[in-house]
């Protein structure tokens, strides 16, 4: 067994590309989690016409993974038109980096995040306020693809991982497919909280593990 | 590349004289430790497993029936705490321990909450250190079992043991401490201690892995966790680990008189300790002076601990971190959360741990490499 990181992961921790701050930027966007504690910030130049991205730079505190896929999705990002940019997925980013460890797969997903709320912000900037949708399943599942189960490197709905979502009265139910003294069950619940909580019509989200599936969230 | 090894809280070299004197014992001294009326070749070893338990109890001021050799630190904590709590039941249902405490000892107790137990965890506070005062509020009349670790293995504060054995006399409360990251560098004496239970694991002090003890004062019951043969009272059963058992004796045999060498760690601890924080922004995690003497652990904010541990790793230095981003639950360091520290604390700690090999000139290069480190990642950091 050697270093968990690719050589691409290595270099791009070692020496990331477009670290820094742009002065007059378009827009900016910072993505914490504070589940883990790592933060992006995002700045990124806009051509007004053309739409595409100019410039964009980034600062990281995080770990090795979080600095590495920071700085390959500026590079993937650089040039492109922001609809274009948007569509730049933590799998994109992952696939580029030659592979991250599962356990590390959310860090990709962070510095995936920053770039789409920058692109947001700038949407936003330029007259484009989306309205208020409620929240039902749908968009729930939406979100939930965007957390990571760090047993396989592979979002929690594919992975199987929610067994049942209800709600009502702004009152989110989430039964999850983990016992909950999993090693990772607190880290996978302060998730999905952090990420529908958020939600302008959600009061309450509720997890429950299931005692018995010990066995089946294993790699 | 020189190896620069800061990680010996997790293990240590192994000793060239302990290797020496384990080798005949591997293809040697092989035959199966056996009763008196066995062949000679196993009447031999039982003979050597005989001295080194005797060794092994003077070092700590014990009797040789009340050395119990185990696979190492996990194991006796597992030994002791279920064995104790199981087999004294009847007297009562509650057991202590303090929150600091390692995962063996921790999840001991959570399993025997789930048995039933009714179990405190102690607080500690910003040093790490657990309260007189709490421990002595804590006991009720069906307390029947408190463990306490002399000192814990994050940032190496150590427990007033003695005092807290003093404390607890007079009540019928039995008394276990994990001295596994104090053997050593601290004077284990199970009767000045006033423990009825110590764990002391080989890999910690120059022996090799897979090799513990665990003391059990005579008259303590205790139930045991594996089932098999008669070996070691029938409380610990399985063949011994007779290479283990000759190593760790020999690991203690050089662990005596040795004022010089702590002396010496001591120093290069607070050479570190200075050093690094003369890089701004930093914080000593733990106690200064209630500190053993291998442990130098250090936030320097507005860094995250993996991304520094890594660096230092490609310049040949090994350490570790309490950030999330490296533990395997991905959840902050749980003895750093127990003293109260927010995120960014914990998120920025490293851990460096020193041994009898290391030298005044590592502690130099590792220092300047941190400094360097430190200051490379700050710029990138948006904080």
């Amino acid at each position: 067994m050697s270093i968990p990181y690719t050589k691409k992961i290595l270099e791009n921790f070692l020496h990331p590309k477009n670290v820094g701050e742009i002065k007059n930027a378009d827009a900016i966007a910072t993505e914490g989690s504070s589940i883990c504690g790592d933060v992006v910030k995002l700045f990124i130049k806009v051509d007004p016409k053309t739409h595409k991205i100019v410039d964009i730079k980034f600062k990281s505190y995080g770990c090795a993974a979080n600095i590495a896929t920071a700085s390959i999705i500026t590079e993937l990002a650089k040039g492109k038109t922001i609809n274009k940019a948007k569509k730049i997925s933590w799998e994109k980013a992952n696939k580029e980096l030659g592979g991250l460890p599962p356990v590390k797969v959310h860090c990709a997903v962070l510095a995936i995040d920053a770039l789409k709320s920058a692109i947001d912000n700038y949407e936003q900037a330029h007259g484009l306020i989306r309205e208020k949708v409620p929240t039902d399943g749908k968009i729930i599942i939406k979100r939930l693809r965007h957390i990571i189960n760090p047993i396989f490197g592979k979002d929690v709905v594919s992975t199987k991982l929610i067994k049942e979502i209800k709600i009502k009265d702004g009152i989110i139910s989430i039964k999850m497919n983990l016992a909950p003294d999993h090693q990772f069950y607190n880290n996978i619940s302060d998730e999905i909280k952090e990420r529908l909580e958020p939600l302008w019509d959600v009061k309450k989200v509720d997890i429950v593990g299931d005692l018995d599936s010990l066995t089946s969230q294993k790699s | 590349m020189k190896g620069y090894y800061f990680d010996n809280i997790a293990a240590t070299k192994v000793d060239k004289e302990v290797i020496k004197a384990m080798l005949p014992y591997f293809d040697t001294y092989y035959a199966m430790p056996s009763s008196q009326f066995s062949h000679q070749p196993g009447i031999f070893i039982t003979d050597k497993i005989e001295q080194a338990r005797k060794n092994i109890a003077h070092f700590i001021n014990a009797d040789k029936d009340e050395i119990i050799f185990t696979s190492g630190e996990t194991e006796s904590n597992n030994l002791a705490i279920k064995g104790v709590a199981r087999a004294n039941k009847k007297r009562g249902n509650h057991i202590i321990t303090v929150k600091n405490e390692h995962r063996s000892v921790l999840n001991s107790f959570k399993t025997l909450e789930k048995e039933g137990f009714d179990v405190t965890y102690l607080d500690v506070d910003g040093e790490g250190s657990v309260d007189l005062q709490q421990i002595k509020d804590s006991i009720r009349d069906n307390t029947i079992l408190l463990s306490v670790a002399l000192v814990d293995q994050v940032v190496g504060t150590i427990q007033p043991i003695a005092e807290i054995g003093k404390l607890i006399k007079e009540k019928q409360v039995i008394f276990h401490t994990n001295a596994t990251y104090g053997l050593g560098y601290l004077p284990l004496d199970v009767k000045k201690m006033g423990v009825d239970l110590l764990t002391i694991s080989g890999d910690k002090a120059h022996a090799p892995k897979g090799i513990g003890v665990l003391y059990k004062r005579k008259d303590i019951n205790i139930n045991r966790i594996f089932d098999g043969n008669f070996n070691e009272f029938y409380i610990r059963p399985g063949i011994e680990n007779v290479p283990g058992i000759i190593g760790f004796s020999k690991a203690v045999d050089l662990l005596k008189h040795n004022e010089n060498t702590i002396e010496k760690i001591n120093e290069l601890r607070d050479i570190l300790i200075d050093k690094l924080l003369t890089i701004g922004d930093s914080v000593l995690n733990g106690s200064r002076t209630k500190r053993v003497a291998n442990n130098v652990n250090i936030t320097f904010y507005k860094v995250e601990g993996e991304s520094v541990m890594l660096h230092l790793d490609m310049n040949g230095i090994s350490v570790t971190t309490g950030s999330a981003c490296f533990s395997r639950s991905l959840e902050p360091d749980y003895v750093l959360s127990s003293m109260g520290f927010d995120h960014e604390r914990i998120h920025g700690s490293i851990r460096y741990s020193l041994s009898k090999y290391n030298t005044k000139e590592e502690v130099e290069y590792v220092s300047e490499k941190t400094k360097k480190i430190i200051k490379r990642l700050r710029e990138i950091s948006p904080l």
